[in-house]
């Protein structure tokens, strides 16, 4: 178990020395609350708040999962329609990552002028939006990049271009696939937050952090961040997850 | 005299034909090769000898010429399974096991789980590899994933094998060792085998014939006959291994000298 | 055999221009399209019942002749300034903070490598913080960074660029230490070998090497520091560049919905502009002295 020990231990360490040192700074140089506030401070807050951050974080995390779905599977579902016509897919993955470089998340208000302010799906649509590019670019990177020894094996072997599909293409996209969603996850809640200040119902994660913000409530904010961090952190522990258990196949590695 | 394994005639292989880079890779290629026989394409870099390699399995559609195999047409042989070919890499799915990468060919011909199963089992004791079925590949040394690229190769027991370079990228001790295996193999299913290499001494052990090929444009510039009969590891020290190292050796200088 | 590069670069970048345009035209058509047949059949699918997704009336949906239109319209009533020219000077201050944000981040990034290709306990400790760094949704902070910013030694664009550098420095840092340490224990050996003091390995073999994985971070980097800013903007209300505009035409939305489009729109330009940038930045450093990528 020395392994173990060597990869949990450092980060363990670091983590730890770095919140104390965040409590200790604050104390011993006084800085003001507002400005930093400690990392006991916040604790408290989230205690004390949890009954509003409780319901702010489920109503956004509801958003950022409904939407990371929906965008991963249509990322994913286009890459593997677009693999049977190579020429349309080749025009259209140079333009994906080139829509992936544009701020897609400034959307928001126009999602917002077509669903309506309050539909959840507005900024549903921005979490789509946002995490569909990098899944389909990924996936479709797995479905073509496939070793060229892998297709004349299959080709010698007199196989259909469905059974490389099915025995090639997709097992080789399988790994691509997953990274994209170990990219997806916390883009999702990023999306989700930065939508809400375009508006709509005030009882989410982003709402909160603005309003307690402008009453410089600093701590409130802190441990709103803190809940919209855990879903984050949350959703991107199942992406690694899914990641080891679809690859079984993988050299395991130490992810962090 | 039966129907050659392998049988090539009046073969021509043009790349980027009528173009600025047209690039003449073979020209006139007759060649038959009987089955049972071991054969060795040899011949410098870029003598076109991995090209006619995959002419022959298909993977390439010569600019002129017949390619036949066991008397059909080479598409024909490619659709009928005729062959089994290994690769200098290993090529092996690293998402599959390794008796699932050896039961990849018969799952595409359509076998039962039991049969090919049964079968995996069989090729992996043939390449002395029992007991590592369930292995993933990364978990193998290069060449136990050269022996079982060679297992599904041979999964479903082609009367052809096509091998490209199979045992280039291994060490030197482990290439001999996988060529005295290979020809216990080659020796017990009684396969033809077409072998392209650019080692003279891989090529003077394993072969019963050794096609020497010359570069730009590939041509076939000698067919040497070994028959060092019956080898083990101490042939390669035998005075006949040597002649005929050394007399491929020559042929090969010779083209050389064409070209300096 | 190859094609003289130069031919074919143009015309790979010939054919990428036509390709956008294609698509550009594409989809303008589609959305007059949706339009006209939205209108046509009074706001449903045809031969339904059933409403369609987006109401395709000119309040939600303008057409995309009056989105080019209102560029050439002045912002406001008393200026003369027309809306063109506002979002040319809006973007460029937003460029302005993803620049500044592109450099702190890169710095911080590069730094974080060397300490970590320097440091086992430090790579061991640091990466998995790095990696979950961006799960944190720090963005949602950009209210508090702004006030804390401006409270101490920061202007407020000052503390938008902070906010970029925060999405930046995490590529540069994965992916160059993953550079760094990407020579082979032979060429750390030769180094050795010549008693090559550490910042020469560093500097010689270790930073060249990892060249092909600073690039694409670089890339990335670039794209997001832009992303980063808008996002800063839009978070913390910082005003003068295209995220504040964006929330300003929000918020005003009905007074003039292609005003909205336009910026956003522009801000899309803007995204697109700095990837083309660094792509043929890295295309010029890096011409030749790279395999091409299979594909």
């Amino acid at each position: 178990m020395r392994s173990r020990v060597e990869t949990v231990w450092p980060p363990l360490a670091f983590g730890v020395g770095f919140v104390g040192l965040w409590e200790g700074a604050v104390t011993v140089f006084r800085i003001r609350e507002f400005l930093l506030p400690k990392p006991s401070s916040i604790w408290e807050a989230l205690l004390r708040e949890w009954p509003s951050l409780r319901i702010a974080g489920w109503e956004t995390g509801q958003i950022a999962v409904a939407g990371l779905v929906v965008g991963v599977a249509s990322g994913a579902l286009l890459a593997l329609v677009t693999t049977r016509f190579t020429g349309f897919r080749d025009s259209l993955t140079p333009m994906a990552v080139a829509i992936n470089a544009t701020p897609i998340i400034a959307l928001a208000p126009i999602f917002n002028a077509w669903f309506g302010l309050t539909d959840p799906r507005s900024n549903q649509a921005v979490v789509v939006a946002v995490v569909f590019f990098p899944v389909f670019i990924n996936t479709a990177r797995g479905l073509t990049q496939v070793e060229t020894s892998h297709l004349e094996l299959m080709r010698s072997l007199a196989a259909s271009e469905w059974t490389i599909l099915t025995r090639v293409r997709i097992p080789n996209a399988i790994p691509f696939f997953v990274t994209s969603l170990r990219l997806a996850a916390p883009l999702s809640v990023i999306a989700a937050i930065v939508a809400e200040y375009f508006g709509g119902p005030q009882n989410r994660i982003g709402p909160v952090i603005t309003q307690n913000a402008s009453f410089a409530r600093y701590d409130n904010a802190w441990a709103a961040i803190v809940v919209a961090s855990a879903i984050g952190l949350g959703l991107f522990a199942l992406a690694t997850l899914a990641e080891r258990y679809a690859t079984p196949w993988k050299e395991p590695v130490h992810h962090p | 005299m039966s129907v050659p394994a392998v049988s090539i005639g009046a073969l021509d292989m043009t790349f980027n034909a009528g173009t600025r880079s047209e690039v003449t890779a073979l020209t006139s290629i007759d060649l038959d090769i009987e089955p049972g026989e071991f054969v060795s394409l040899i011949g410098p870099s870029g003598c076109g000898k991995s090209t006619l390699l995959r002419i022959i399995a298909d993977l390439q559609i010569p600019t002129t010429g017949t390619v036949s195999v066991f008397g059909k047409a080479a598409h024909q042989a490619r659709l009928d399974r005729d062959y089994g070919m290994a690769f200098q890499r290993a090529a092996l799915f690293d998402w599959r096991r390794v008796h699932a990468n050896v039961e990849l060919p018969l799952e595409l011909i359509g076998w039962s789980k039991e049969e090919r199963e049964a079968r995996a089992r069989e090729m992996l004791a043939l390449v002395k590899l029992t007991g590592f079925g369930d292995h993933y590949p990364w978990q193998l040394s290069g060449g136990m994933q050269q022996r079982v690229a060679i297992a599904r190769a041979l999964a479903f027991r082609p009367k052809l094998l096509l091998m490209d370079e199979p045992f280039g990228a291994l060490d030197e001790m482990t290439r001999e060792h996988m060529q005295t295996e290979l020809l216990r193999i080659y020796g017990e299913l009684g396969t033809t085998v077409v072998f392209v290499t650019h080692s003279i001494p891989e090529a003077v052990f394993l072969s019963s014939r050794v096609v020497v090929l010359s570069a730009r444009p590939g041509t076939i510039h000698s067919i040497i006959g070994v028959d060092l009969g019956s080898r083990d590891e101490d042939t390669r020290e035998h005075a006949d291994f040597f002649e005929k190292t050394t007399e491929v050796r020559e042929a090969l200088r010779e083209i050389e000298g064409d070209h300096t | 055999m190859p094609v003289p590069p130069s031919r074919s670069r143009i015309a790979a970048a010939t054919r990428q221009g036509v390709t956008i345009v294609v698509a550009l035209a594409l989809l303008a058509g589609v959305w007059e399209g949706y339009k006209a047949m939205g209108t046509a059949t009074g706001g449903v699918w045809p031969g339904t019942s059933i409403e369609l997704l987006v109401a395709p009336n000119d309040l939600i949906m303008p057409h995309v002749q009056d989105i080019w239109g209102t560029l050439w319209e002045p912002v406001q009533r008393e200026r003369d300034e027309i809306l063109a020219v506002f979002l040319l000077k809006s973007a460029g201050f937003t460029l302005l903070e993803a620049a500044a944000g592109f450099a702190v981040g890169v710095t911080v990034g590069l730094l974080l490598a060397v300490l970590m290709l320097r440091s086992k306990v430090a790579e061991r400790g640091i990466l998995p913080w790095i990696n979950i760094s961006q799960t944190v949704p720090l963005i949602a902070l950009a209210p508090i960074i702004v006030t804390w910013g401006v409270s101490t030694v920061l202007s407020k664009p000052q503390a938008v660029a902070l906010i970029a550098s925060y999405l930046t420095f995490f590529p540069v840092a994965v992916n160059g230490l993953r550079g760094l340490q990407s020579p082979t224990r032979a060429d750390v050996d030769l180094m050795r070998s010549l008693a090559a003091p550490w910042r020469a390995t560093l500097f010689k073999l270790r930073f060249p090497a990892a060249r092909p994985y600073l690039f694409p971070a670089f890339k990335l980097a670039a794209t997001l520091s832009v992303v980063g800013a808008i996002v800063g903007e839009i978070s913390s209300g910082v005003g003068g560049g295209l995220g504040r505009v964006i929330l300003d035409f929000a918020s005003r939305y009905t007074t003039g919905p292609p005003r909205l489009y336009a910026a956003v729109v522009m801000a899309a330009v803007l995204g697109l502009f700095v990837f083309g940038l660094v792509s043929v930045i890295e295309r010029t450093l890096l011409h030749g002295r790279t395999q091409p990528t299979l594909t």
